[in-house]
Parts: C-alpha cells; sequence; structure tokens
C-alpha cells in the first residue's frame, strides 16, 4: 500500500498482564479522514494510542513513511504527527493562548523557545478553530465546545500532517458535536490526514473518507462507509438490530436502530 | 496582542516570559536584598542597614566589616542558596505530580534524611560530614523506593507518588522517634538539634558545596521547565508534543531530589519552604502551575525571612530556622488555601 504513510501491521497490544487486541493491521490513507469506530472497550483508543507510539505493541509494528515509528526521534515523529488524547488536563487557569502554545513544543530549542514562526502558528490555529477571541480567557471558564477547540488549537499549533483525535465529540452536545466535526472536515478539505474514534456511526459515515471497525479488539471491516456499513456491518459490530438508510441531507449510510422486538414500522415500508 | 510574550536576546535567543511573573520577581529580588541587610545586621551587635552596605562594599571599619563579611554574610549566603534550592525542587514536585503536596518534606525525602543523620549521629557516633553522608544516603534511598514502588507497568502517577511517599514519611517519622527514644541523652539532643534545620555558625567552608551543587543542579532545570511545560498537560498529550515521558519523569525526580540534597547537606531539614514557596509563588504570579524561577526567589525570601524572626523575636534564646520556617509556612499557607477556597480557586 503506498498511499498510506502510517500502517500498522499485524499488532498485538495490551496493558501489564492482559491482552487487548491481537493481528490488528490498518493503512491510514493519506489525505483521508478515517474514523475508528466500535463498542466501549473494544481497543478504539488502545488502536490510536499504538499508531501514535504511546504504547509499545507486544507484536507487530507500526510504520510511519515506511519507518518504524519507535525508531524514529520522538521530536521528529512530533512535527509529523499530533495527537489529542481523552485524558488531556488543562492545567488551571491557564489561559486560551498560552495553551494553545503549548503545541508548539516539538520545534522549540533550549535558548529559542519562541520564534515569528511559533508565533504565526499559533496565531493561525486560533484563527482556524474561531478561538482567536478567547486568546486571554482561562481555558476553564469555557464552554465544553469551545474548550474543544481549544484543544483542536493546540493540536493544529504542533503543524502535523497527521493528526489523532481519541473522541473530539464526546461530552458535547449535539449543535457543538457538529461543529467539532465540520471544523475536522474543514481541516481534511485543507488537506490534513485525520484520524478520529467516533461514538456515533451516524457521525462517521456522515464526515469520514474511510472507517475501521473494531469489536473485542479485532477489527471487523474497514473501508468507505458506503461500501462497508450495512445492517449486517451493524449488528457484527455493535449486536444492534437496525435499518441503514441514505441519509436525506447526504446521501451517506445512516443506521436507523429497530425497537428491541426486532420489528420497525418502516420494515414493512423500506424507504430505499 | 501577541499570543505569547517573548523576550528576543539576539542570536536566535528568545525566551518565554509573563510580565507579571517579571514584576513578582523584582519585587522578591528587592524583599530579598532588604531582608539580606537586615540579617546581616542581625546578631550580638545590632548594625544599622547603612553599616551593613559600608562593610559589604569595603568601606566600613576593619571590625565592622570582619563581622559581616566572614561571620555573618556565610549564613545569609547559605539561607539564600538553600532557599533558591528548596523552592526549585518543591516547584518541580509539584508540577511533575500536580499536586501541590507533592514535595520532597511531605513525601518522605527529607524524613528518610532524617534517620540517616539519626542513624550516624546515635549509632555510629558520627559528626560533620558523617551526618550529612548519612543524610543523603536516607533521603536518596526513600526517594529511590518511593518512585519504584509508584512505577507501575513502566509509568508513574503522580498520585501514587504522592501516596507511597506519605506513607513513607510516617513510617521514617517512627523510626525517628524510634531512634530518639533509644539514644543516649547527649545524642538525642545533637539528633534533634540537626533535625531542625538550622543555620547558626554557617561558615564559607558550609557555602562552598552548595554553592557548587547549585552551580551544577540549577542549569538543568531550564529543560527541566520545558518538559514540565508539556507534561502538564498529561502524559499522553506530552508524548503528542514529543516529550520521552518516562525519562523526563526520572529526570525531573533527580533534579528535584539533587536540590533538595544539596540544601539538607548544608543547613539540616528546613520545612516547609519546599512545600509552600512553590504555591506562594504560584498564586503571585497567577500562573498554571508553580513557576520555577518565582518559586527560587519566594524560597530564599522565606528562608531569609525565617531567619531573621528566629533571631529577633527571642533574641536571647533564638530558635532554630527550620521550627521558624514551620510556622510562618504553615500559617501562610493555611491562609492562601483559606482565601482560595472561599473565592471558588483552589
Ligand atoms: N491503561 C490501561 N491499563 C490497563 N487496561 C487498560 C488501559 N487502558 C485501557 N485498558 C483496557 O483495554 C481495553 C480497551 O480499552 P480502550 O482501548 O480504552 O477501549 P475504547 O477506547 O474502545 O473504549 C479495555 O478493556 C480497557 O479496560
Ligand atoms: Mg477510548
Amino acid at each position: 500500500m503506498t498511499d498510506a504513510s502510517l500502517c500498522a501491521e499485524r499488532l498485538t497490544l495490551g496493558y501489564d498482564g492482559r491482552t487487548v487486541a491481537t493481528e490488528l493491521s490498518v493503512a491510514i490513507p493519506d489525505g483521508g479522514f478515517t474514523a475508528i469506530v466500535g463498542p466501549n472497550a473494544c481497543g478504539k483508543s488502545t488502536l490510536l494510542r499504538a499508531l501514535a507510539r504511546m504504547l509499545a505493541p507486544r507484536a507487530g509494528r507500526v510504520l510511519l513513511d515506511g519507518v518504524e515509528i519507535r525508531q524514529r526521534p520522538t521530536k521528529e515523529v512530533a512535527r509529523r504527527l499530533g495527537l489529542l488524547p481523552q485524558t488531556a488536563t488543562a492545567p488551571d487557569g491557564i489561559v486560551v493562548a498560552d495553551l494553545v502554545a503549548r503545541g508548539r513544543h516539538p520545534y522549540q530549542r533550549l535558548l529559542r523557545q519562541w520564534s515569528q514562526e511559533d508565533e504565526r502558528a499559533v496565531r493561525e490555529a486560533m484563527r482556524r478553530t474561531g478561538v482567536d477571541d478567547l486568546a486571554g480567557r482561562p481555558v476553564d471558564e469555557l464552554s465544553g465546545g469551545q474548550r474543544q477547540r481549544v484543544w483542536l488549537a493546540m493540536a493544529l499549533a504542533q503543524e502535523t500532517s497527521l493528526l489523532l483525535l481519541d473522541e473530539p465529540t464526546t461530552f458535547l452536545d449535539i449543535a457543538h458535536q457538529l461543529e467539532v466535526l465540520e471544523l475536522c472536515a474543514d481541516l481534511h478539505a485543507a488537506g490534513r490526514t485525520l484520524v478520529a474514534v467516533l461514538h456515533d456511526l451516524n457521525h462517521a459515515c456522515r464526515y469520514a473518507t474511510h472507517l475501521v471497525a473494531m469489536r473485542d479488539g479485532a477489527i471487523v471491516a474497514q473501508g468507505a462507509p458506503a461500501d462497508i456499513v450495512d445492517a449486517e456491518l451493524v449488528a457484527a459490530v455493535f449486536g444492534l438490530n437496525c435499518l441503514v438508510v441514505p441519509c436525506p441531507a447526504t446521501g451517506a449510510p445512516m443506521v436507523v436502530p429497530c425497537d428491541r422486538r426486532g420489528a420497525s414500522v418502516l420494515v414493512e415500508d423500506p424507504v430505499a | 496582542m501577541s499570543a505569547v510574550h517573548a523576550v528576543r536576546l539576539g542570536g536566535g535567543v528568545a525566551l518565554v516570559v509573563r510580565p507579571r511573573a517579571i514584576a513578582v520577581g523584582a519585587v522578591l529580588v528587592v524583599a530579598g536584598a532588604a531582608l539580606a541587610v537586615a540579617a546581616v545586621g542581625t546578631g550580638e551587635i545590632t548594625l544599622s542597614p547603612a553599616e551593613v552596605v559600608r562593610a559589604l562594599v569595603g568601606a566600613g571599619d576593619p571590625g565592622t566589616t570582619f563581622v559581616v563579611r566572614d561571620l555573618r554574610l556565610p549564613r545569609v549566603v547559605c539561607a539564600v542558596l538553600a532557599g533558591v534550592a528548596l523552592g526549585v525542587s518543591g516547584a518541580v514536585f509539584q508540577a511533575l505530580t500536580r499536586n501541590p503536596l507533592g514535595s520532597p518534606d511531605i513525601v518522605g525525602f527529607q524524613q528518610g534524611a532524617a534517620v540517616g543523620a539519626l542513624v550516624v549521629i546515635t549509632m555510629l557516633e558520627g559528626t560533620g560530614r558523617a551526618v550529612s553522608a548519612g543524610a543523603l544516603a536516607g533521603g536518596g534511598l526513600v526517594a529511590a523506593a518511593v518512585y519504584l514502588l509508584a512505577r507501575e507497568g513502566g509509568r508513574t502517577s503522580g498520585y501514587r507518588l504522592i501516596l507511597i511517599g506519605i506513607a513513607f514519611a510516617f513510617l521514617m517519622t517512627a523510626l525517628t522517634e524510634y531512634l530518639l527514644a533509644r539514644a543516649r541523652v547527649e545524642d538525642a539532643q545533637e539528633g534533634l538539634r540537626w533535625l531542625f534545620g538550622s543555620l547558626n555558625g554557617r561558615t564559607w567552608e558550609d557555602v562552598a558545596p552548595l554553592a557548587l551543587g547549585l552551580a551544577v543542579l540549577l542549569p538543568c532545570a531550564v529543560p527541566a521547565g520545558r518538559a514540565l511545560r508539556a507534561l502538564e498537560l498529561g502524559d499522553d498529550a506530552a508524548h503528542g508534543l514529543g516529550v520521552r515521558v518516562e525519562r523526563a519523569r526520572v529526570g525531573l525526580v533527580a533534579l528535584a531530589v539533587g536540590l533538595v540534597s544539596v540544601s539538607t547537606v548544608a543547613v539540616g531539614p528546613i520545612a516547609f519552604v519546599a512545600l509552600t514557596a512553590p504555591q506562594i509563588a504560584r498564586r503571585l504570579t497567577r500562573a498554571p502551575a508553580p513557576p520555577l524561577v518565582c518559586s527560587a526567589l519566594t524560597g530564599a525570601v522565606l528562608v531569609l525571612a525565617a531567619d531573621v524572626a528566629a533571631q529577633r523575636v527571642v533574641p536571647e534564646t533564638p530558635v532554630p530556622v527550620g521550627v521558624m520556617t514551620g510556622a510562618l509556612g504553615g500559617l501562610y499557607l493555611a491562609w492562601l488555601l483559606t482565601i482560595s477556597w472561599r473565592s471558588g480557586h483552589a
């Protein structure tokens, strides 16, 4: 596969004594928006952490630009691949501009802590995410949606062509979820390669160009949403009985769960 | 408005600074200088600030110059350097553990040093350098044990570091009491004197190792500060920014332990400075985490203030500086925590 700068080959992943996933192979299409979906605790974050060289695989390897990622200097990787983890915490009272500026860490040296280039990248990142008006505000006083945009700005300030996001929309209300996803779509349209763990399968189908569907530490399917998402896949991944219909707004596959008895009014009268 | 305030020094050198931190730093330097002059003026013969300054610049009479330069200045320099070491050590520990209690005097280092010193004093009849060596060994062993026990699957959490450290602190305090209880009365007295930490009778010979230690360790605080700014965001985020998290953490613990060690060897365990100075500095500068430079300056000011107070409050029976830092620092921290809880910022 030549069009994937980031790929994993037959990974076995685990923590301490426990193996969480085996035989994971994925290729992240360059310039694509890849969404990793699956039920809770199936290993989505674990896979993302392995791709971002945060977790050493027990077996298999992760390749970035054809080189095993753990053999490349950490700082060099940090200029190529950015990560927004689920666990990121803003220090008490830190202001927006200060947090965004921390994204410049991989470019700074001991005696040259701040350059014009850093300044430009931070401004640009704040503008792109629409947080430039908040520059002097403490992050802990912002709404959930604003805060998530600030974290995205920090990741953008890192100026990496690959961006890995772990559940960027969790804990946000529906309007803010869409706001963050639209922002991701803009970044993708501007040429970045995105990988995001997403909770909502409909959001994934709507915004992503490539899906990786996981269950119990294994990959069930990967491919374009329109090619792989059907009732069978949803049943296999989430154990959910549903209909898959084209979204009236975008035409992307849309999952409509059936009620618990497995019957839906629509079954007798399919939309398509 | 610039996103970040940077000072460009030419030649590609640019440092990130915050205007408020500079103002606070300047005030602390002035306060420290005033306290230093007051401290040098304090003693059996009280000297006026003018006399002190004259003696320092070499324009005083020979008697006063001797008292100032050879008898009292080493004590004050010791106080400043120990305060700097403790302030930076506490700031690094607290930023690393993301917890205001993550301080070498809470998480077992100083208690371990006390046991080491007492073993030498009460069981091996040692004095001077041997006591220092015992303190270093005790503190170092406890620090290493706490760090190793706090590791879990190749990573260390600040929370575990603190809980295990506090457990060790209790254990070491119990051992200290046991050693004191079974020691001969003279040894116990000597041990207690060491335990309080003192600046009495410090000479230029005591200053030298402290100054040397700081000359080696303080430059390491620059990369340490950089790593801390990333680590504050969480381990995964720091990793994403290109920090080798566990390696950085070992280095930071070593730096903090090294700093508290050089201070303990020179002046004994001075309580509460490493705990309080970073918190005071953080609130004064309104920084998101303990700022290293201002913590250092605050540490120096605290030790100097405590020393002046210790000598002047009851001049007939001066209390050890460690007792004074404990009292002053404890009160100030209690006050700060009370007002910050009331205003809703912990
Ligand atoms: N740091 C960790 N230590 C031990 N087990 C973990 C750790 N992180 C995740 N796990 C376990 O690995 C499994 C997969 O977790 P994760 O990748 O976080 O799932 P997801 O992101 O899909 O919800 C879960 O069973 C979880 O309990
Ligand atoms: Mg997860």
